[in-house]
């Protein structure tokens, strides 16, 4: 209950006319450091709540526990280790970079990579067939004669 | 008695839907006139039945008539009336015959607004629509019926959840379900379309009308979520990255590639299978959604296998409306004709490009939702996806999205030229560039990177679309010749677009600026943040109509002293469902959000109390509220209307949609 300890001695200290952080900090780097990491751990009781949003007594320990390391100057790393240790994966609403996560984190990527290959691709294509020098009105005619068969694998027909 | 009306009512519409699945694509594949006339009829009857349906279930609801399991599990006699009414669609077996009401709704609608379409073609649409009605209405039937008697009769019901009580989710659903049901029309005209074997601009242009309102509704749905989400939640969030948020995001994302494929295909006779595609792909995302939603496996995968018969069910009916319309469309697609050339630089690869971003934001958010699920069901680990991914992952993929919707308007189609892009957009890019820096200077002092490229960004969307609006302008000499002649789809597009911007400048601030804190607080006690000063100036304990509540009153007043605003937070103890709910206080603005919410106590007066400041907050859903507004405006654009007046003038009882888009 040193927080609470904490508390009152800062209540005396300061005028009572103003209110006090629940958690409190020595430094303004601490504290971006506490509400950064708090807002991505899950709050593992709840529903899909972060550590910092949750009024679990869970969410509570957690983010003692949190505070508590970044006063004893652990690093944001020390503070993800111990809790992954503690409570797996699940913890972190950043999914680390693992073999079953490859997927989350390149797959969009390698998606819009394989969507501009195709595009090109296909415009490509498309485009070369009038181009060898037949007129537009007997491309035309040949289309209508094959039914427009060239066409037919493009994505954009 | 009523109940069993309203059950009687359910089955009979689930035959309506059987055969309105049946008769009218048999009548048009076999040119059988009085099976194809069946299709009105039958849609129309389709509607009263879940009218009647639905009536009784309110009624039932209205009068507190406990005996109806449905009823007694979610509501109560001291709830409201209203709430009541809204609790209707508060759970999930309601929810769905809300789903089946608004789908036959939309099926209605078709009927009284398509005198344009030929016959043939409106009963193949008709009876892709049964098809999806019969599937619902078999699952309501099977495996959720909210008309299930309680024998014994319960004495009071188990209340509606508190966090729905409340106004934001009365409006919520409907709003939301009118937008995934209406991608059903759009999905029905694919398939149809697809049957028929004609997919052409005449295709493009009957559905484009239908599936910008569904876009809309959602747009206004997703717009609400995120409101409720905001004010009931206590969390002084807009955005939770939540898999039922995404579960409506992704239809809504697909949805926005979908409405500019449509406005390739019917201007330009391009896409077309990719368009029919992408229909299928919104829908079937719709779909996706109820599984994951009403499944109960976003809850818990082991909950999921543990009652599997609900979510089995969707999955099952999800595969065969997939496999069915892939199957079709596999078997049509190859028959489909080009159409017009474009070269790679053109506003038809630009959209094309669009498409493609838009396809891989809902992969992504895809991946997001269902990777933790299936890694938990093969047993590969619990891992969570939550905002740090998304909001890392979703600029990078947006940002280029918003870059070419800039230049996309003011490239032509066919083929544009590098130089001419250049010429025309160099001074608002300097203007976007310059302009977006000075302000974020001007307002706040400070800018970090992410700062400077959303303003940039939003600036440059904006520019843009005003300028693509003076183009046209100039075109027609005149104030008044020249504003008119410009047609509502296109200020529907520079309206829409304009959202866009303000959006981006609503996200961006929110989440550089905004500023919070945790307190304990005690009366008398005050904070300052975000240049205003909260002071915590009592406690009482109020009674509501079905809860107490601790409730706190917090004087805000500015740097000058003036008094702001005098907030009143909530803890409520609802009596029945007695988890405590946070009613959070706000006093909204156009430029800023005060933001108060009480946590808990801490003994004596004491409470834990979290203030917020956040700038610009509102810009979000105005923005939205912008892009919904300009989606009406294109889809009251009078060439939908005049090609109906034409039509009927032709009046073509039994037509080809190929023929009629030679008219």
């Amino acid at each position: 209950m040193g927080r609470f300890g904490l508390l009152f001695l800062c209540g005396l200290m300061f005028s009572t006319a103003f209110a006090q952080p629940l958690v409190t900090f020595d430094n303004v780097e601490y504290e971006a450091r506490f509400k950064a990491l708090t807002e991505e751990l899950r709050c593992l009781v709840c529903q899909n709540q972060s550590v910092a949003e949750s009024n679990a007594d869970l969410a509570k320990d957690i983010r003692n526990q949190v505070a508590d390391m970044i006063r004893q100057g652990d690093s944001d790393e020390a503070v993800i280790d111990y809790l992954v240790a503690r409570y797996g994966d699940f913890v972190l609403y950043r999914p680390p970079l693992k073999k079953q996560t490859l997927i989350l984190w390149f797959g969009p990527g390698l998606l819009l990579v394989f969507g501009l290959v195709i595009t090109v691709v296909l415009i490509k294509r498309r485009n070369r067939a009038p181009s060898i020098s037949v007129p537009p009105s007997a491309m035309d005619r040949v289309e209508t004669l094959l039914g427009g068969e060239e066409n037919d694998q493009g994505i954009e027909s | 008695m009523i109940p069993e009306l309203g059950h009687f009512a359910l089955i009979l519409a689930l035959f309506v839907a059987i055969i309105q699945a049946i008769m009218p694509i048999a009548g048009a594949a076999r040119g059988h006139l009085a099976w194809i006339g069946m299709a009105r009829p039958l849609a129309r009857a389709q509607f009263g039945l879940l009218l009647l349906s639905f009536a009784a279930l309110t009624w039932a609801f209205i009068q507190s008539d406990f005996s109806v399991a449905y009823v007694a599990n979610n509501s109560n006699s001291a709830l409201p009336w209203y709430y009541r009414v809204s609790a209707v669609w508060g759970a999930h077996e309601g929810s769905l015959v809300f789903w089946m009401l608004m789908m036959s709704g939309w099926g209605f609608a078709v009927t009284l607004f398509s005198r344009s379409l030929p016959e043939q073609f409106l009963a193949r649409v008709i009876g892709v629509m049964g098809f999806i009605s019969a599937g619902f209405l078999l699952f309501i039937l099977l495996t959720s019926n909210p008309f299930d008697r309680l024998v014994p009769a319960a004495l009071e019901g188990r209340d509606l959840n508190p966090l729905l009580q409340d106004v934001g989710l009365i409006l919520h659903p409907p709003l939301l379900y009118m937008g995934y049901v209406g991608f059903s029309v759009a999905f029905s005209f694919a398939v149809a379309a697809l049957l028929g074997g004609h997919l052409d601009a005449a295709w493009a242009r009957w559905s484009r009308p239908w599936t910008t309102v569904a876009w809309l509704f959602l747009t206004l749905g997703n717009v609400l979520g995120s409101w409720w989400a905001y004010y009931e939640l206590g969390w002084g969030g807009w955005w939770f990255w939540d898999p039922v948020e995404n579960s409506s995001f992704m239809p809504w994302l697909v949805g926005t590639a979908l409405i500019h494929s449509l406005a390739v295909t019917e201007k330009r006779a391009a896409f077309k299978s990719w368009t029919v595609l992408l229909a299928i792909l919104t829908f079937s995302l719709s779909l996706l959604g109820t599984f994951l939603v009403r499944s109960g496996v976003l809850v818990s995968v082991h909950a999921f296998a543990n009652d599997p018969a609900r979510g089995v069910f969707i999955l099952t009916f999800l595969g065969v409306v997939v496999g069915a319309s892939l199957l079709i469309y596999a078997w049509r697609a190859p028959n489909i004709k080009g159409g017009g050339r474009f070269d790679l630089l053109s506003r038809e690869t630009l959209l094309l490009l669009n498409n493609i971003i838009l396809v891989v934001a809902t992969a992504t958010v895809l991946l997001g939702t269902l990777t933790p699920l299936l890694l938990d069901a093969l047993k590969l680990g619990k891992i969570s996806v939550g905002p740090p991914y998304y909001n890392f992952m979703f600029p990078l993929v947006m940002i280029p999205l918003v870059v070419l919707m800039g230049i996309g308007p003011l490239t032509r189609w066919g083929s544009a030229s590098v130089g001419e892009l250049a010429q025309r957009l160099r001074y608002t890019i300097i203007i976007a560039v310059i302009g977006g820096v000075a302000i974020t200077w001007l307002l706040f002092g400070k800018a970090s990177v992410m700062v400077i490229i959303g303003s940039v960004l939003a600036l440059w969307v904006i520019l843009t679309s005003l300028q693509s609006l003076w183009r046209r302008l100039r075109q027609r000499d005149g104030a008044i010749a020249a504003l008119s002649a410009v047609p509502a789809a296109f200020y529907g597009m520079t309206l829409a677009h304009i959202g866009v911007g303000v959006l981006i400048i609503g996200v961006t601030y929110t989440s550089a600026f905004s500023s919070e804190k945790d307190l304990r607080m005690v009366p008398g006690q005050s904070h300052e943040l975000g240049g205003y000063s909260f002071r915590f100036a009592s406690i009482e304990k109020i009674t509501g109509p079905n809860y107490t509540a601790q409730r706190a009153q917090v004087e805000v007043t500015n740097s000058s002293g003036e008094q702001v605003a005098i907030l009143t937070p909530e803890k409520r103890i609802y009596r029945v469902q007695t988890s405590p709910m946070t009613e959070a206080a706000i006093d909204g603005g156009l430029f800023r959000d005060l933001y108060v919410a009480l946590s808990e106590p801490l003994g004596g007066d004491a409470w834990a109390v979290r203030l917020y400041h956040k700038p610009f907050l509102r810009w979000i859903w105005l923005g939205a509220l912008m892009m919904a507004f300009g989606g009406l405006l294109a889809a009251s654009d009078r060439r939908y209307r005049i090609d109906v007046k034409q039509k009927r003038t032709h009046a073509e009882p039994i037509n080809d949609p190929a023929l009629a888009a030679q008219q």
